[in-house]
This record gives C-alpha cells, structure tokens and sequence, in this order.
C-alpha cells in the first residue's frame, strides 16, 4: 500500500494534501457538521436537551427581531459590497494599466499593509474620524461648512458600512486587478482600431473580461462581513447591531448556544443563497452578451 | 491623471486611521479628540507597568509563534501537492482548504466552541485558539507559497535522485532553499494575522485573554484608551517591519523560482 501510493506522482501528491486536508476537515466540515446538529437541539441553562426539535428555528421565524437583523445585516454586508467594489474598480485598473510593471508590487504592498494592522484599534480610530468632536466634524466646522456636527455618521448603519468598506478594500482590490492584469492589452488596441470609442472599448471589452475579479471580489467581501461583530459593536450604536451580535449574545451572554447556532445556520444559508443567485445570474448575463 | 489622483485619495483613505495613532499616543490628554494639547511619553510608560497587558502580549506570542510554524508546514505540504502534477479530486480538495479564506470568522468561532465545550467537554485554552488560527492561516500561507513551489523546475531534483540522493535530501538539499525566503515569507504573514486576530480568540480564549481580546476590554473604559493608542502605534510600527520583511523574502523567494513577480499576497 505505502509502496503503491509513493511511487506514482498522483499517490505522492495525496499522500502530501492530506495533513492540510485532514486537518480542515477536522476543525472545519466536522464542526460545521456539529453547528447545525446543535441548532436541532436545546439548552435549558446548563442541561443540553438532545432531543430533535425544530422549536430554535421557529423562534427564529416568529420573534420579528431576529429577522430584522438578518435582513439589516444582509442590506450592511450588500452596500459594503457595492460601495468597496465600486471604489476599489478604478484603483485596481489605475495598477493594473498606468503603473510601470516594476512598481505595481509596491502599490499593491502600500494597498494591504493597513489590512493587516491592528483591526480593533483600527475600527475604533473610525469612531475618532466620524465621531461627534471627531475628525471630519471638527475639520468642517473649522473651515465653516456645517454649523453644528453632522450626526448621521456616527452610531448608526452608515458609520458599520463605511468602517467595513474600509476593512475589506484590499480584499476587492486583489481579485479584481488579477483579473485585469490577465487581459490582453491587443484586445484593447484591435478593439480601437475597429473604430470603438475609449469608453465603448471599456464596456464592452475590458469590463466583461474582468468579470471573473469583480465576481471574486463581490463574494471575498460579501460573505465574511456577515459575520462581524466588532464594527457594528463600536460603530453601529442601539440601531446599528447585525445578525453577528445575535450570535455573539446567545453563545456568551445569553448561555443559549443551540439558537446562537441556528441563527449561524440561517445566516450562512443565507448568505450562501445570494452569492450562488449572484454568480448564476452573471454566468447568465455573460453568455446572454456573446 | 485623473485616475492617479485618485488611487492616491483612495491611500490616503487606506492610511487615514493608522496616521491618527501616533498623534494620540503623543498627546498629552485623555480624551481621543481633537484640538491637540501637548506632547507626553506617559502612555508609553503605562505600558511597561501594565503586567495584565504583559501576560496578554506573552499569550499572543506564544499563539503567533505556534500558529506560524504549523500553518507554514501545512502550507507547505499544500503548495508542494499543488505544485505537483495531477493526483485525484485535486481542485476540489485545494478549494475545500482555501474554504476558511471567504468563510465568515464568527462561524468559524462558534463551530469550534460547539464542538470543543459543549461536545467533547474540553476546557477552553491557548491549543483551542492555535487550532482554529491554523486553520485560518493555512489558505493565506499557501497563497503565498504556491509563488515560491510552482514553476520549480523539476528536473532539479531528479536530478538530484539520479544522481544518488533520496527522495527526501533531494528535496531537502535542492527545493528546500529555494523555497526559504518564502516559507519564512509564509511564518510571518501568519505570525501577523494570529497576533492581530481577535474574533476567534474573543470566543475560544480560556482564562488568561489574548491581546486583542485585552485591548477589547481596554476599549470600553475612556481612561485607558491613550494607552491603547500608545500600543496600538507600537503594534502597527511592529506589523509594518514584519510585512516589509515578509515582502521582501516573498519576492526574493519568486525570483529564486524564476517565476515574474505579479505582486500581491493572495
């Protein structure tokens, strides 16, 4: 058996993949497993009740908060969506087609370097800038713009998706200049020969072809924001808490662990719904195009 | 030029918090705000005194140090099967391993809690938080040492084989330092997502907190937040050496391979 599996390249190569392999399905698909057993199941305080029941997820569908949440949560994680993906396209293509090949790695260092320092400390500098006597109020009132601070950008949904568009900028970024760095730049040039515009020429040929990054980059940021706690715990005040402060609650403070799971459950199913939509639609729209 | 302008707005933007740090952790006031009042080390002084803080950064360290090293070997064994030929189901498996990469990290926190507490009855420590930080570093680690495996030309260890040496020296010999600079490339970027992780670690930390987990509670006392500031320049002067470095062995570890350099992490 050991003879067989090392002396051919396939054998060698799964005899290689499997500490990573196993590893991920141990300490990922058997607690997902796990999870969403234990959304069948109750807890009584201390007492875990195994017995099936479908009792969490109709709590779930009958307590309006919970649906609430989820769908504040699902509106916060699509416009963080929308505004990091539309901020980062021009970025990305600006690397991509106007910096010289030898600097584009620095611009893509100076991009991810914030991404990865001090995420808490980072989301709280947020609330410096957009607070009440923070940065921006401070500054406007200073050059006489506004009289009083504006107030609608601290402790509410906003300040959640501007400080999560911050945190995942690089995220949309990577993707979407990989893929353009792909295009064939003769493409770009027959495209102009055969007399389109600089503008007809990015819609209809460079647009298309970086689909793939910009479908990269919708589902990199539009599934892990889902599950942030912090931004909305600091930023999102008594109206700007998200699905993920559910859960959070019912694991720690509230000792109700089995509907903090099936809250996880509905919110991964969830998301995985949308982003599955979001890809069938645009394979669809793509082959609708050629 | 327009679009120049712009991607340099768009930094300013990236770096806008961060540039913020300094000039709180300098300012002689409590009170995180602007106008400025005076210039003072003493939040810097708090730090060295501050022996929770100490055994909160000891903590981090030791879960870093760890994490680093097992999701680089993991890492490792990933980007060399990757870099191999054919074996099996081989996409489907490299994508069930990149799967923590998109996966939201509460979920990934609250499976491991379920299993590890309330299945199988363990108390919660250090080992629970590595486990899951491994986990969560592996696919970064792998993205940054599938530049250094692939395009290895292979006949370079087999001609080493041929030329009597194992399988294994062969690669020790050969590969091995070719790929250095990108497994040290690899630690480090590990090294820095772990110490830097604070969701996982705020639901599977034990008794003793990690860092993060100490600045969260740190944060929701006024008084204390000068000093946060005060760590908080310490921490990102700290990751801008580490990723420097780390970058540096990256591309190092790229031209070694012979592959051009397309740039970025992931």
């Amino acid at each position: 058996m050991w003879q067989k599996l090392t002396s051919t390249e396939g054998g060698r190569g799964l005899l290689l993949i499997s500490p990573p392999f196993f590893y991920a399905l141990v300490l990922l698909a058997v607690p997902l497993g796990a999870i969403v057993l234990f959304s069948f199941w109750t807890q009584d305080f201390m007492n875990l009740d195994t017995t099936f029941t479908l009792n969490n997820y109709r709590e779930i569908v009958e307590k309006p908060i919970y649906g609430a949440l989820l769908q504040r949560s699902l509106y916060v994680s699509a416009s963080v969506t929308l505004v990091t993906v539309l901020l980062a396209f021009p970025v990305a293509y600006f690397v991509s087609f106007h910096v010289r090949p030898e600097r584009k790695s620095l611009w893509l260092f100076l991009i991810t370097i914030p991404f990865w320092t001090s995420y808490l400390i980072r989301v709280f500098l947020w609330k410096v800038i957009l607070g009440y006597n923070g940065v921006i109020n401070s500054g406007l009132m200073k050059i006489g713009l506004i009289d009083e601070p504006l107030t609608f950008i601290l402790y509410n949904v906003n300040a959640v998706i501007i400080t999560l568009a911050h945190a995942f900028a690089p995220f949309a970024i990577l993707p979407i200049f990989v893929a353009l760095e792909k295009i064939d730049r003769s493409l770009l040039e027959a495209s102009q020969d055969l007399g389109e515009s600089k503008l007809m020429t990015f819609l209809r040929v460079t647009l298309p072809l970086s689909m793939p990054g910009l479908v990269a980059a919708v589902l990199i940021v539009f599934i892990p924001t889902i599950g942030d706690y912090v931004t909305p715990e600091l930023m999102g005040g008594a109206g700007g808490k998200l699905i993920a402060n559910m859960i959070q609650t019912q694991f720690l403070a509230l000792n109700n662990a089995p509907l903090g799971a099936a809250l996880a459950v509905v919110a991964m199913i969830s998301v995985t719904a949308i982003s599955l939509a979001f890809v069938l639609l645009n394979i669809r729209w793509l082959k609708g195009r050629s | 030029m327009r679009l120049r302008v712009y991607a340099v707005a768009y930094l300013v933007f990236l770096y806008a918090p961060i540039a913020l740090l300094p000039i709180f952790a300098f300012n002689d006031a409590t009170i995180i705000a602007f106008p400025l009042s005076g210039f003072t080390t003493d939040w810097f002084s708090a730090l060295a005194t501050n022996t929770a803080l100490h055994t909160a950064v000891k903590n981090s360290l030791f879960i870093a140090v760890m994490t680093a090293i097992l999701s680089t070997l993991l890492g490792m064994c990933a980007a060399r099967a990757g870099a191999m030929a054919r074996f099996p189901m081989k996409a489907g498996i490299m994508g069930f391993i990149m799967l923590p990469l998109v996966l939201p990290e509460i979920i990934v926190a609250v499976s491991l809690l379920v299993v590890v507490v309330q299945i199988m009855g363990w108390g919660l420590s250090n080992w629970t938080i590595i486990a899951a930080h491994v986990l969560i570093c592996t696919p970064f680690c792998i993205a940054i040492l599938n530049g250094a495996f692939q395009n290895l030309d292979p006949s370079m260890e087999e001609a080493a084989m041929d030329l009597g040496e194992s399988r294994f020296s062969a690669f020790r010999l050969v590969t091995l330092p070719l790929v250095a600079p990108g497994i040290v490339s690899s630690m480090l970027i590990a090294f820095t997502i772990s110490l830097d992780e604070f969701i996982i670690a705020f639901f599977l930390s034990g008794a003793s907190p990690t860092m993060p987990v100490y600045i969260w509670s740190m944060l929701r006392f006024p008084a204390s937040l000068p000093v946060v500031m005060a760590l908080g320049t310490i921490l990102v002067a700290l990751s801008i050496v580490l990723l420097t470095i780390a970058e540096i062995l990256r591309r190092r570890g790229m031209a070694r391979a012979g592959v051009k350099d397309k740039g970025g992490f992931l």
